[in-house]
């Protein structure tokens, strides 16, 4: 029953859960996206916080105190702080999703990574909130 | 035959017998080209540089707590150990940081040539060893 005055239209439409990244993933390149991004905002936070570690080694407890007292100073430790626990996660999912092929044990350390940098974040970000308050 | 994939790994010497066919690329003579040890090397230090993140949570932690936690935090990282792995993660870090900077280079696509993959290998080297170098000799300077 083709009807031969019937033009297929459908090979002329672009694929558009494709064209926005949504594979058969869902989730499209986000991960790809978030790494770079984060990756990016490390650059510049990095070397200062190498450089703020170096002014900061020699000094006694008081002096990290007063130095966070900044806000300045305690912003950019929190961006460095939630830019490198997202980088971390995003990267060890990889090397984790790479090297552990079955799916429950793949699942559960996928799951254990995340918890724990979630944690750390939060342990380490509190504490940069409470030295900038208090010091 | 414990993997059925075995089977296809059946060949014949040239006498004739049987034999396993040997596995290609035959690692135990193989040199890894050395964009594929530093390209290994980049998840290892980011593996590496995970690891120091639980010491400077560690620092911050005892830095909002009291003298007395700082006291201990601060003796583990005057401590040999505590200089070894702080020497361990600068290098880690600057090394994490060159190959990242050369990463994105890729993604902008940039520098797939094979000369130019050369050269940024010695880029990159050269940059870790001065970043590393320069890291330490301020930083025994300031104390």
């Amino acid at each position: 029953m083709a009807n031969p005055n019937k033009v297929d239209v459908a090979v002329m439409r672009s694929m558009l859960s494709r064209a926005r990244g949504l594979g058969s993933a869902k989730s499209g390149t986000a991960h790809w996206w978030a790494q770079r991004v984060t990756a990016i905002a490390l650059i510049p936070l990095a070397v200062w916080f190498v450089a703020t570690i170096i002014q900061l080694s020699h000094q006694p407890r008081a002096a990290v105190g007063h130095w966070m007292a900044s806000p300045i100073h305690a912003a950019l430790l929190l961006a460095l702080l939630a830019a490198m626990f997202h980088h971390m996660q995003l990267g060890l999912a990889v090397v984790i999703e790479d090297y552990v092929p079955a799916h429950r044990p793949k699942v559960a350390i996928l799951l254990l990574v995340r918890a724990a940098s979630a944690v750390l974040f939060l342990a380490s970000a509190i504490s940069v909130v409470r030295l900038a308050v208090a010091g | 035959m414990s993997d059925v994939r075995e089977a296809l790994m059946v060949g014949r010497g040239s006498t004739g017998k049987p034999v396993a066919r040997p596995l290609s690329p035959h690692l135990q003579v193989y040199r890894l080209p050395l964009t594929a040890i530093l390209s290994f090397s980049h998840r290892i230090t980011g593996i590496a540089l995970s690891v120091g993140t639980f010491v400077l949570v560690w620092w911050l932690v005892a830095a909002a707590t009291s003298d007395a936690s700082y006291a201990t935090v601060s003796w583990f990282l005057r401590s040999p150990i505590g200089y070894l792995a702080l020497f361990g993660w600068s290098a880690a870090l600057w090394y994490h940081f060159c190959n990242g900077l050369r990463h994105l280079a890729w993604d902008f696509g940039h520098g797939f040539e094979l000369s130019q993959s050369r050269a940024s290998n010695r880029m990159v080297l050269i940059g870790t060893a001065l970043f590393t170098v320069l890291t330490w000799v301020i930083g025994l300077a300031a104390q």
